[in-house]
């Protein structure tokens, strides 16, 4: 396949260390699912991390085998000549703390009990995410860093300049926001009801029985719309329906419905309900304005180079989130670029529009590196 | 308009070297290119148009895309030893707004205009009874972007009455450059005019 990284595999990084989470617990023997592309340089300071957003994996560019070809979640952005050239730099992904993907999470086996951990699963924050995935970059040899996300990944990029200023050469957010605003938590308390209030979710212990998935679905069927511009979907599905005519009944009628219906069941084959639960709580709880007084005073010690990215449609994480960054840097006196990409996606822009993105990505990694 | 080349040769020189610049409405980043290439600036470009800002980046420059003349409350006072105005005043909405937003974040602000006051265009409207047409205003009156014109004269008034320390002004006409000319002839030769200003 023309500028592919090919065929790539996940590996995994058993932590020998405690580590002490944001809340005071701890965990043990945490393991880290990733995959990297390229090669780190001689000085060890080439290295691209890419934070995924919500729901994604450490498979973020090339393919698993060669019966199946599904591309990593971001293989547009990532490979020879791409974005993300891996022909110059070490491009790393790795899947978040509490995720469902190879990483520790709520479904991994508690080392203590040998029962998966379930609601005893510490509640993690996006800082802690952060803290494993720098213990994964020290163990790869890394001395430095250019952090790049989209959504919860800028809020990683982010809080990497903040946690480890002295790591971090450049920061890319794309589609991102330093805190989530208090409709995007109305959204996620939506999604997070559904699974709690679903008859299998039994208080988070049901590995062994019947999973919620009902209740993830509708979850995730909410996150969906939020992830569309009202552009988009009327773009994408209008009024029609999805067989030419109404049935009079109340079963998927619309093709937005069957759309969203879709959503929601290929989602539970793949995602944990606990894994949600826990993972949209992180992103609530991500405040760096609150933790510091202001976002001027989190960016104090940074001095890496920033580049942010917002899309015209995106609502979920709008434009004025993302100049709030910008201007906390700006009055800090660090160096910032922005633009606001025209796009009718949706907050779903930073995985579609890819060209804009590769062109403003490759400017700025050559001014910068 | 009169050539991009003499205009930003003018501007290059009169910025000192090693200088932060903040160039508003850089456009596609050609003359903060030259400053920073030129003159080793420092600084940040500010466009509107997506097109133009991503012109800027390729060219390795760091630029925010946001709108003038909803100010630049972003940026502290004095942040600057300069602020750059290229060609862009007249096109704004409020100028005097901008004007005075210039000169609170810049030690200096730079700025150039084409000249509503040179003989060419004062002749246009005396003889033809038209909106005048020229060089630097090539534009028809139903489509111009100019909608805050002025002359030579018209800007030291606004000076004075705001009390705005003019530090230099270069009168450009017919690919030349001058500097100590009187200021009704100013206004009557010169095609364009750059004025260092603060406050």
């Amino acid at each position: 396949m023309e500028n592919s990284v090919g065929k790539v595999k996940t590996e995994y990084l058993k932590l020998d260390k405690t580590i002490t989470l944001e809340s005071g617990k701890t965990l043990n023997k945490v393991q880290i699912a990733y995959e990297t592309y390229g090669k780190l340089n001689e000085n060890k300071d080439n290295a691209i991390l890419i934070c995924h957003a919500l729901t994604g994996d450490a498979h973020a560019a090339g393919y698993h085998s060669e019966d199946d070809r599904k591309q990593g979640w971001w293989d547009t952005m990532i490979g020879p000549n791409k974005a993300f050239d891996t022909n110059k730099y070490f491009v790393i992904c790795s899947n978040v703390l509490g995720g469902c993907m190879g990483t520790t999470g709520p479904n991994s086996i508690n080392p203590d009990t040998n029962l998966p951990f379930g609601h005893n699963f510490p509640v993690v924050t996006v800082e802690d995410m952060v803290k494993v995935e720098k213990e994964l970059i020290d163990y790869l040899g890394v001395k430095k860093v250019i952090t790049v996300g989209g959504s919860m990944g800028g809020m990683q990029a982010i809080e990497w300049s903040i946690s480890y200023p002295e790591y971090v050469k450049s920061v890319i957010i794309i589609a991102a926001a330093a805190r989530l605003s208090a409709q995007g938590i109305a959204f996620n308390a939506v999604g997070r009801n559904a699974i709690l209030t679903d008859p299998d979710f039994n208080n988070g212990d049901y590995y062994g029985g019947k999973h919620p998935e009902n209740g993830l679905s509708i979850a995730r069927m909410i996150g969906h719309i939020t992830y569309l511009s009202e552009q988009a979907m009327h773009n994408k599905f209008g009024r029609n329906f999805k067989e030419d005519k109404p049935n009079f009944d109340f079963g998927v009628d619309f093709q937005v419905e069957s759309y969203l219906d879709y959503q929601g069941r290929v989602f539970v084959d793949r995602f944990d309900a606990n894994s949600y639960l826990y993972v949209t709580k992180a992103v609530d709880y991500y405040d760096p304005i609150e933790k510091y007084g202001s976002l001027e005073n989190a960016f104090d010690k940074t001095n890496a180079n920033f580049l942010v990215i917002s899309f015209t449609t995106d609502w979920l994480f709008s434009t004025e989130q993302a100049k709030e960054i910008v201007n906390a840097l700006i009055q800090k006196n660090k160096k910032v670029s922005f633009i606001e990409l025209d796009s009718p996606c949706g907050h779903d822009a930073f995985l579609i529009e890819w060209e804009k993105q590769t062109t403003i990505i490759k400017s700025f990694l050559s001014e910068v590196n | 308009m009169l050539g991009r080349t003499l205009n930003y040769r003018q501007i290059t020189k009169l910025v000192k070297e090693g200088s932060k610049i903040l160039d508003l409405g850089c456009g596609d980043g050609y003359l903060f290119k030259k400053l920073v290439d030129e003159k080793k600036v420092t600084g940040v470009g500010i466009e509107i148009d997506e097109n133009a800002v991503i012109k800027t980046m390729e060219r390795g420059l760091s630029v925010i895309q946001a709108d003038l003349d909803k100010g630049l409350s972003q940026f502290g006072n004095k942040t600057f030893d300069y602020t750059i105005l290229n060609r862009t005043l007249q096109s704004t909405d409020k100028p005097d707004y901008v004007l005075e937003e210039m000169l609170r974040v810049g030690k200096k602000a730079i700025v150039s205009f084409p000249n509503f006051g040179y003989w060419k265009v004062r002749f246009y409207l005396l003889f033809k009874g038209k909106m005048p047409k020229s060089r630097a205003l090539p534009y028809e009156w139903y489509n111009t972007p100019n909608i805050h014109l002025n002359t030579v004269e018209d800007f030291f008034d606004y000076c004075k009455k705001n009390e705005i320390n003019i530090i230099d002004c270069i009168y450009l006409a017919k690919k030349k450059a001058r500097k100590k000319v009187i200021k009704p002839f100013a206004n009557f030769f010169s095609e364009e005019a750059i004025f260092v200003i603060s406050k």
